[in-house]
């Protein structure tokens, strides 16, 4: 068997992106790419510009300047919808789940871009649609399995406390078994506990379903104890690259984070 | 040829394959179905399992751990080693390593199987301890991938190597079947240890499946009934019922997915038989009446009205006894609205017989249950007596009391008070105990149950409280702690209390509130906390308690043998008792002695007269890890009921 963990070759990067809404700047020829199979993270003080990262990566955004490459191919402009196709799934910083469906339901949703049948063969739920749903739905037991949520797999996601709906979400995004999840805040809000239940359980995704990962998070140690690379973005620009330690010692970093006098 | 006698667990297996190779023995909800194994088919299972042990040294008399959650294979394991001769040595798998460690090491464990990572860890954490473990056989892989400890490896290796031994070798897992003997021991369970270092208790083929077999007579057990197998399988109540008397029976056993779905589960399986401890069914109701306290005032309404109807009836209706038909009526409208639908939510529609044991059961958590038409009863036993010594007929049924003793079961009330048994289901010993075993097992064969009990007009075995436990105030008043202890526990608010007052003028008891429902009594209230030891202190919570003490004391003046027992001052500790921190046992019994010396503190200022002392303890988390709480605790009075004029007024 192959091990699924070696950090392999860049499988996303990112050139010279800028992007900017009217006058103000959110993105300045950043630059980084990201490794098959790693945990990569994106961190950097509130409005440095880590969620727009992230959109531009999965098309929300459409950057001015420079392009981004997955999986080989190069483009500047992408659709959210083609990026999901082409293997990009993500999470978001407020929990984006349909709070009235149940768990099961939401999981299900993930799997929508790989359903093949048409509304009419799903309504009537007959030959290659009802296979395709059981297909689907063996595929979303085995997440449910994965992230220990058996025990809502019918609860309607809006009765959850916080940290479930996160991990739910957590569960929609692998649903659609992406080769490279995008995390926004995963541990925002959580209690120690939920944090190390999280951190175990993306571990495990990059560990056993050998997912790349991307990740955004403001917990410092989380940051250091899960990722292979950090990169450190402030007012839009990229301003250090690279392994934790080598990160945690640079002296922009520090400022950045702790304030220096101008 | 002649029938093989049906006297070894192994034996009874090839039974059911031979009979019934269709019928479901073993199911499992797996990936959110229900996987079903038939008899035919855990045969093969435990055939496998049997000769893959082999393949790695597994042999006649030695002792196989098996530590993890109700799986399927985990059961299966048991009679493997069993068919080879063995001892299944199940263990509690919510143990920390170093309670491990002790049964590892006591029982020469060589070879384990677990369930999960969890459990390899906390093996290989002592495997410098325990250097004759050389294998480990593990059921889920997840997240074992990168292991590559010697000696550890998935248990579907070991079926596999299994299979092709018996390729080679096709006789002999039935030729090492035929050469067990039913005295021979078949499975050893630890006590939970209340006292002292847990013990070894070794029980025969012969003794538990003639305990099962009483209980298949008494409550009409046969293949078609099930189960569901939620307990710990390092309890004896589990052992019992989820597999000795499977394999007696030849009924279903149904694993839950997880142990955060037991409800679904049981709601989806509609179980016939069911076993679970007083807490189970004391949390279940809990739920119940929590949610509806949440429904619309009409439902709530009727709900309250026929709970009423089913307090004065129904468990009369249920015992046969003589009701007017208008009651009838109303009781059965009560049934098509509320205790159906209600039966049905809690996965008990099906329910032919289900047993509690293990602890007091409240009176109103009994009555409830009967009264909506769950045929609950009590049976009473320990370890060493496969938890088979009395058990309540149908139609026979006291909330006091335990029942009459067992068909082919001797009881007998000792000078002491203690109560004594006598039978086929006694343990053989303790294992490499003999001074434990002689202690416990007397000449005439009697086992010393440690039991203070007697007999009551019907011949019903009432149970007080431990022999050991029970003593004398300073006035000379009998004192039996967990009787006081119970009556408070019959309250919902207090999860454990620990009564002292041996050789004092008076009692007084520690509480722990129950956080589930003070916690929601709170905040109907608008009352806010931060956590435990917040909610603990509050001034509305101390009056809570104190009325809850005060109705226990009024109980406990209503009989004359323990009227001076009322509680007179109690406390309500600052952190829970925990198992993790020595205070419970496993089984969650308080360790009296324990508590009392790690609380000397406070125990000094009940009876120095202080209404507040200060303490600081050391709790363990769950991974381990130790930090200190510390609180300043109040001592609050409650009133007692004078015996005396309570008894001129009767």
């Amino acid at each position: 068997m192959t091990d699924p963990r070696r950090i392999g070759k860049p499988i996303l990067s990112v050139e010279e992106i800028s992007l900017s809404f009217g006058g103000v700047s959110a993105l300045q020829g950043v630059s980084f790419d990201v490794r098959e199979h790693e945990v990569r993270a994106i961190i950097g003080p509130n409005g440095a510009g880590k969620s727009s990262m992230l959109n531009v990566i999965n098309g929300v955004y459409h950057p001015q300047h420079g392009t981004v490459a997955f999986k080989g191919r190069k483009r500047r402009n992408i659709d959210p919808h083609e990026a999901a196709r082409q293997g990009i799934a993500r999470t978001f910083q407020n929990i984006a789940l349909f709070r009235g469906m149940t768990v099961l339901d939401n999981l299900m949703t993930g799997r929508n871009l790989k359903m093949k049948c048409n509304f009419l063969q799903q309504a009537l739920y007959w030959g290659a649609a009802q296979r395709e749903e059981l297909e689907h739905r063996a595929k979303v037991e085995t997440v449910i399995d994965f992230l220990e949520i058996q025990h809502i797999r019918k609860t309607p996601v809006g009765r959850l406390p916080y940290g479930l709906q996160k991990r739910v979400e957590l569960a929609r995004a692998l649903a659609a078994e992406p080769e490279l999840l995008l995390l926004d805040e995963p541990m925002a809000g959580m209690n120690l506990e939920e944090k190390q239940d999280m951190s175990r359980f993306i571990l495990d995704v990059n560990d056993q379903l050998g997912t790349t990962i991307v990740l955004i998070e403001h917990d410092m140690s989380v940051v250091m104890d899960l990722s292979d690379r950090v990169v450190v973005l402030d007012y839009g620009r990229k301003i250090a690259d690279g392994t934790p330690d080598e990160v945690r010692d640079n002296k922009d970093v520090i400022d950045a984070y702790l304030g220096v006098a101008h | 040829m002649p029938e093989e006698p049906l006297d070894t667990f192994p034996r009874l297996l090839l039974h059911h394959a031979k009979v019934r190779p269709q019928h479901p023995a073993t199911r499992e909800k797996d990936l959110g179905i229900w996987q079903t194994w038939n008899w035919a088919q855990v045969a093969d299972e435990v055939r496998a399992l049997a000769c893959g042990l082999a393949s790695l040294g597994f042999r006649r008399g030695d002792n196989l751990a098996i530590i993890g959650d109700n799986r399927p294979r985990l059961y299966w394991s048991m009679c493997a080693a069993q068919a080879l001769g063995g001892v299944a040595v199940p263990m509690y798998q919510d143990a920390v390593a170093q309670e491990l460690s002790f049964v590892l090491l006591d029982a020469g464990i060589r070879h384990a199987i677990v369930e999960d990572q969890e459990q390899v860890d906390k093996l290989l954490e002592m495997r410098d301890q325990c250097p004759q473990l050389a294998h480990i056989f593990y059921d889920d892989p997840r997240g074992l991938r990168h292991y590559s400890q010697p000696g550890l490896q998935s248990l579907d290796a070991a079926v596999q190597a299994g299979r092709d031994w018996h390729a080679r070798q096709p006789s002999f897992f039935t030729d090492e079947i035929a050469r067990g003997r039913p005295d021979d021991v078949a499975v050893m369970l630890y006590t939970s240890g209340t006292t002292g270092k847990p013990k070894g208790v070794c029980q025969t083929h012969t003794a538990f499946i003639r305990a099962a077999e009483s209980g298949r007579a008494f409550d009409h057990l046969g293949p078609e009934d099930n189960i569901l197998s939620y307990l710990p399988m390092a309890w004896v109540g589990d052992h019992l019922f989820s597999y000795a008397q499977a394999m007696v029976v030849g009924f279903t056993i149904n694993c839950p997915e997880s142990g955060d779905t037991v409800m679904t589960d049981m709601r989806e399986i509609g179980p016939s038989y069911y076993f679970a401890p007083p807490r189970v069914f004391e949390n279940l109701l809990t739920q119940v009446m929590i949610r509806m306290e949440d429904a619309s005032s009409l439902k709530r309404g009727v709900f309250y009205y026929f709970m009423n109807v089913a307090r004065r009836c129904g468990a009369e209706i249920i015992d046969g006894k003589p009701v007017r038909l208008a009651e009838r009526l109303l009781y059965a409208l009560g049934n098509l609205l509320v205790y159906g639908p209600l039966r049905n939510v809690l996965g008990m529609s099906r329910i032919r017989v289900a047993y509690t044991a293990g602890a007091a059961i409240g009176p109103d958590l009994f009555r409830f249950y009967r009264s909506i038409g769950v045929n609950l009863k009590q049976l009473y036993g320990a370890t060493e007596t496969c938890a088979a010594v009395c058990l309540q007929p149908d139609g026979q049924i006291k909330f006091d009391t335990v029942g009459p003793p067992a068909p082919g079961v001797e009881v007998k009330v000792a000078g002491n008070g203690e109560v004594l048994v006598r039978g086929s289901i006694l343990l053989k010993e303790y294992y490499k105990r003999p001074d434990a075993t002689a202690e416990a097992l007397d000449a005439d064969g009697y086992f010393h149950t440690g039991d203070a009990g007697y007999f009551d007009a019907d011949g019903h075995l009432k149970i007080i409280d431990r022999v050991k436990d029970v003593g004398r105030l300073a006035g000379g008043a009998l004192f039996a702690p967990n009787y006081i202890e119970n009556k408070l526990k019959f309250s919902p608010y207090i999860k454990e209390a620990v009564a002292f007052g041996p050789g004092r003028d008076r009692v007084c008891a520690f509480i722990n509130i129950d956080i589930g429902a003070v916690g929601d009594w709170a905040e109907r209230r608008n009352l806010a906390y931060s956590g435990y030891t917040d909610l603990a202190q509050k001034d509305e919570t101390y009056q809570l308690v104190r009325e809850c003490v005060e109705k226990a004391n009024a109980d406990l003046a209503a009989d004359p043998m323990l009227a001076q027992s009322q509680v007179h001052r109690f406390l309500i500790l600052h952190k829970e008792l925990d198992p993790d921190d020595d205070e419970l046992t496993r089984t969650r019994k308080v360790r009296r002695g324990l508590v009392a010396d790690k609380y000397a503190l406070l125990v000094e200022a009940f009876y120095s007269g202080k209404t507040s002392q200060f303490i600081e303890t050391q709790v363990r988390f769950e991974d381990g890890r130790t930090g200190k709480i510390s609180a300043d605790l109040r001592i609050a009075e409650a009133r007692t009921v004078n015996a005396d004029a309570t008894r001129r007024a009767a």
